[in-house]
């Protein structure tokens, strides 16, 4: 595969115009819409129902209506014979029996419909998901961080993390403005997400570090780029592999799994144009020189070759 | 991991360029088959099975079970691919899954006819040849979102246990201060892990002090002045309250073992979460509304005698027995703890159901002490359950459902003592589902503590089967895409990354097993995931190869590509692995199933492209004379 040479760095400037808009659009949208969030955070009820023949959602909702069920909402799930019921707690009744109370008011009328799952999640245990789930993409941030500075210097530590930071904010913008459904499976798909441009930054800041080392010549941009090109090949080749098994998990995978398998596909696209221009911009706006690279004589003698 | 490179060095320059040594094939080798021979076991489906066994652990088999439950089966049209007895049950392996749940009710039936009493149970037993089985080796077990069952996150209710507990010492305390004469002011004295008692005088309270210490263990002692009248306060020590909450859940634990048995659970996982939480999995349970009416009543029984005119009032309590009042003491003979069996059955004279309850030794002599000198007088059983409630109070502008439990004491019977009552004895006047509830949880320990359930995840067994087989689509589909490509990209060395992913896919498998990891829904995301990912390292070590070529002769080029791709690799694994490991300590559910999968893929993936494939072309284009590589 032969590829031609791009002079990344010469777009760095419209790059980070459109990174920093898509930013502001989505922390807007955060903070106007918010996240539609799931079961999982929001507390409820949720049931989800297989019926021997297609149903129509709206008549499941008037015969929960009807029953006195308050606030609920009926969609299809996966196909047209399966309906998903999520219920907000009544203000009646033991909370932990409601799935009971709708399979049952829902078997009254078809007898032969068959519970496919039922969670309900109380209201604390709901805020402490949350909570565990912030705290754990935080904690990710910073022990990433602290490792970056550790093995690289504190440039390409805040250039990693500018680049994640800008990677999950992306994606929680683009649930927030479709209003995608925001459960602890996506939670986990966005620190995935955390861990592939994770992967591919360190990929390319391994280059640059190396490139400022070895090569002699040219400024700091000229040496950005010719890493970046020299990775370009094997960055394309990744991502092609892992939005090929996402592909995989899309269509086969069914509807338990769409909105991990979305965030991730997502996630990946925007992980790997945030490693080329994120955190290579960051590098640049922090003046990097070849003197910040320079290692010490004694690691100089550990990591030469033949 | 610097150090890798090094110790490389001398051993290339002695031998021909990109030769390993025969200790290292041999490593690779070693490391790929034994992974085979433990990811084996999840090529081979379990079994649909029935498992039988006695209620009481400790009692033999019927010599005709065996035979009498694979009858009934068999006469039904229900294939047994084998029954055997083992380990003090008997399992009877079904050929086809949707035959378990009929065969169940047919061998509950069959064996209601046997004397003994016995659990039918749903299982899954191994088809894993037994050489294997003898190595150790398993399958993974599936998580309840492929097995189907019922997860429940329950909360005790310590404040409720603990508010019990104090008012059980304010009533022993009042009872000791009567006995010895003591003046003391007010009833409750209790106040959250406090104990206030005022006195009339100081000389009573310095009596009381010395009195009550002995009951007060684990108590902090102090003199207070309300005003002018001096109080003894005692402070429950935060260790005491510690031992006390411990108890609680172990004995709630307890009962909830005994209970799911009862329910017909092979493998339960019941489980302590922090302070005041237990987990619940069952798997292959069906019916959620009932497994959680059985697992989550709380009911216990206590049994009084009928006050006589002459008692003092502060030692009596009046309750509602069919309409009019009946004054009993406030003082129990003996309570639910004490039973050591109970059973339901029917009054051969009337047919009304009734429980029989056997006690234990310490429960015996007191009914025996209590009854002896009252022959004639009257007893009282009441039957105590908690039951779960909401209700919505507005707490900073906002509505909340609150969650709490409520008390229900029921005066069941009162019947008059004909004559001294000893270990054995029966309740009657009760009907048929109350009998049978109250005997199987008299049976199973009543809980300590009351609890309700924070959080339910129930799978039904078909959306368990569908998530399998998409899993297992996902997995084949993208494996598939992935070589596909490789092969297509990179030739010869895209077939050597593919024999390496093959080998990761399977060493992910052997360490998840080994490990008795459990395989969720996201956790077969996360192998996906891992399938896509683990061929970055190959990719990254091959264009490396390729980018070297321009430069130098192939022999050598693959010799830097390697050696200078694998610092790369090492420095982005260890920070993705970091990101797995914090994943799985904070996350919880899907994020830790997911967690497991990453962080064991990882591993491995690194392995398979740093040794494995390494070791692959070094074999295939190692000490020969290469003009030119296509890569």
């Amino acid at each position: 595969m032969k590829l031609p040479i791009f002079d990344f760095m010469a777009k760095r400037k419209v790059a980070g115009v459109c990174s920093i808009a898509l930013v502001l659009v989505s922390i807007a949208s955060l903070t106007l819409n918010g996240l539609n969030f799931g079961l999982d955070f929001t507390g409820g009820t949720l049931v989800e129902v297989g019926f021997p023949e297609p149903v129509d959602p709206e008549r499941v909702r008037s015969q929960l209506d009807e029953a006195g069920f308050l606030n609920g909402v009926v969609q299809h799930f996966g196909s047209d014979r399966e309906v998903l019921v999520r219920m907000p707690p009544q203000a009646t009744g033991d909370p932990a029996a409601l799935g009971d109370r709708i399979l049952s008011t829902i078997q009254a009328k078809v007898p032969d419909a068959a519970m496919r799952q039922s969670n309900f999640v109380g209201p604390v245990v709901g805020e402490e998901l949350a909570e565990s789930a912030g705290l754990a993409i935080l904690t990710a941030l910073a022990v990433v961080m602290l490792y970056i500075l550790f093995r690289f210097t504190k440039q390409f530590s805040v250039g990693a993390v500018g680049a994640l930071a800008h990677d999950v904010t992306l994606v929680l913008g683009l649930f927030s403005i479709f209003q995608w459904t925001f459960d602890l499976a996506v939670v986990a798909a966005v620190l995935a997400v955390v861990g592939y441009s994770l992967n591919d930054t360190i990929v390319v800041s391994d280059r640059i570090r190396e490139n400022f080392r070895t090569v002699r010549r040219g400024t700091s941009i000229d040496i950005i780029n010719k890493s970046l090109n020299q990775t370009l090949g094997r960055t394309l080749v990744t991502s092609m592999t892992t939005l090929l098994v996402l592909l995989a998990l899309l269509l086969a995978g069914g509807e338990g799994i769409r909105g991990f398998a979305a965030a991730l596909t997502i996630g990946v696209v925007i992980g790997t144009y945030s490693s080329i221009y994120i955190a290579a911009n960051i590098l640049v706006l922090m003046n990097i020189s070849r003197e910040d690279l320079l290692p010490p004589e004694k690691e100089n003698a550990k990591e030469s070759y033949p | 991991m610097i150090g890798a490179s090094l110790l490389g060095l001398p051993e290339a320059k002695r031998r021909a360029p990109n030769t390993s040594s025969l200790g290292r094939y041999l490593f690779v080798l070693a490391v790929v088959l034994i992974g085979a021979l433990y990811a084996t076991p999840n090529l081979f489906q379990p079994d649909p099975a029935l498992q039988v066994k006695p209620e009481d652990p400790d009692r033999p088999l019927h010599p005709r079970l065996l035979d009498t439950v694979r009858n009934a089966l068999e006469e039904a049209g229900i294939a047994v691919a084998a029954a055997e007895a083992k380990e003090g049950s008997v399992f009877l392996r079904l050929g086809r899954e949707e035959d378990q749940l009929r065969g169940r009710e047919l061998v509950m039936r069959a064996v209601s006819r046997l004397e003994d009493h016995y659990i039918v149970a749903l299982t899954r037993l191994s088809t894993t040849p037994t050489w294997l089985q003898d190595l150790g080796a398993k399958p993974m077990s599936l998580g309840l979102d492929l097995s189907g069952g019922v997860h429940l996150l329950l909360q005790v209710d310590m404040d409720k246990f603990i508010g019990d507990r104090m008012r059980a010492m304010q009533e022993t305390a009042r009872d000791a201060l009567v006995d010895a004469r003591i003046r003391y002011v007010g009833r409750n004295w209790v106040d959250g892990t406090r104990v206030l008692i005022p006195f009339r005088d100081v000389a009573g309270r310095d009596q009381a002090a010395e009195l009550l210490a002995a009951q007060f263990q684990g108590f902090e002692l102090s003199n207070i002045d309300e005003g002018d009248q001096p109080a003894l306060q005692f402070s429950m020590l935060e260790e005491h309250l510690r031992q006390m909450e411990d108890a609680a859940i172990s004995q709630n634990l307890q009962s909830l073992r005994n209970r799911v048995n009862e329910l017909g659970v092979s493998e339960p996982l019941v489980q302590r979460l922090g302070r005041e939480r237990i987990v619940l999995d069952l798997p292959g349970i069906q019916d959620s509304a009932e497994a959680k009416r059985i697992i989550n009543k709380f009911a216990n029984l206590e049994f009084r005698l009928v006050a006589m005119p002459g008692d003092r009032s502060s030692l009596t309590e009046v309750y509602d027995y069919e309409g009019s009042p009946v004054t009993l003491l406030r003082k129990n003979i003996v309570t639910g703890d004490q039973v050591t069996s109970a059973n339901q059955d029917y009054d051969p004279e009337t047919s009304q159901p009734q429980v029989s309850i056997g006690l234990d030794s310490d429960g015996g002599r007191r009914m025996n002490e209590a009854t002896r000198d009252n022959v004639g007088r009257s007893m009282a059983i009441i039957f105590i359950e908690q039951k779960p409630r909401a209700r919505t109070r507005v707490v900073d502008g906002e509505e909340v459902v609150e969650r709490y439990s409520e008390e229900e004491r029921r005066l069941i019977s009162v019947a008059t003592i004909q004559s001294a009552l000893g270990y054995n004895f029966r309740i009657t006047g009760l009907e048929l589902g109350e009998a049978r509830d109250l005997a199987l949880l008299l049976r199973a320990g009543a809980l300590a503590a009351p609890m309700y359930i924070v959080e339910e995840r129930t799978v039904g067994a078909s959306l368990g089967e569908e998530n399998i087989e998409r899993g297992r689509l996902s997995v084949i589909v993208g494996f598939i895409l992935v070589m596909l490509f490789m092969v297509f990209h990179y030739r010869g060395f895209g077939l050597a990354a593919d024999l390496a992913l093959t080998a990761n896919l399977m060493l992910l498998m052997a360490v998840m097993s080994i490990l008795g990891a459990t395989l969720t829904l996201p956790g077969i995301a996360g192998i996906v995931l891992t399938v896509g990912m683990a061929v970055d390292a190959n990719v990254l070590i091959f264009s490396r190869i390729r980018e070297e070529l321009k430069e130098r002769p192939p022999q050598q080029a693959i010799q830097a590509g390697f050696d200078r791709a694998v610092l790369t690799i090492l420095d982005a694994n260890i920070t993705t692995f970091f990101v797995a490991i914090i994943l799985f300590s904070i996350g919880s559910g899907p994020v830790k199933g997911f967690a497991v999968t990453l962080a064991v893929g990882i591993v491995t993936s690194v392995f398979t492209a740093v040794m494995g494939t390494r070791s692959l072309v070094n074999l295939i284009y190692g000490g020969r004379k290469l003009e030119a590589l296509r890569i």
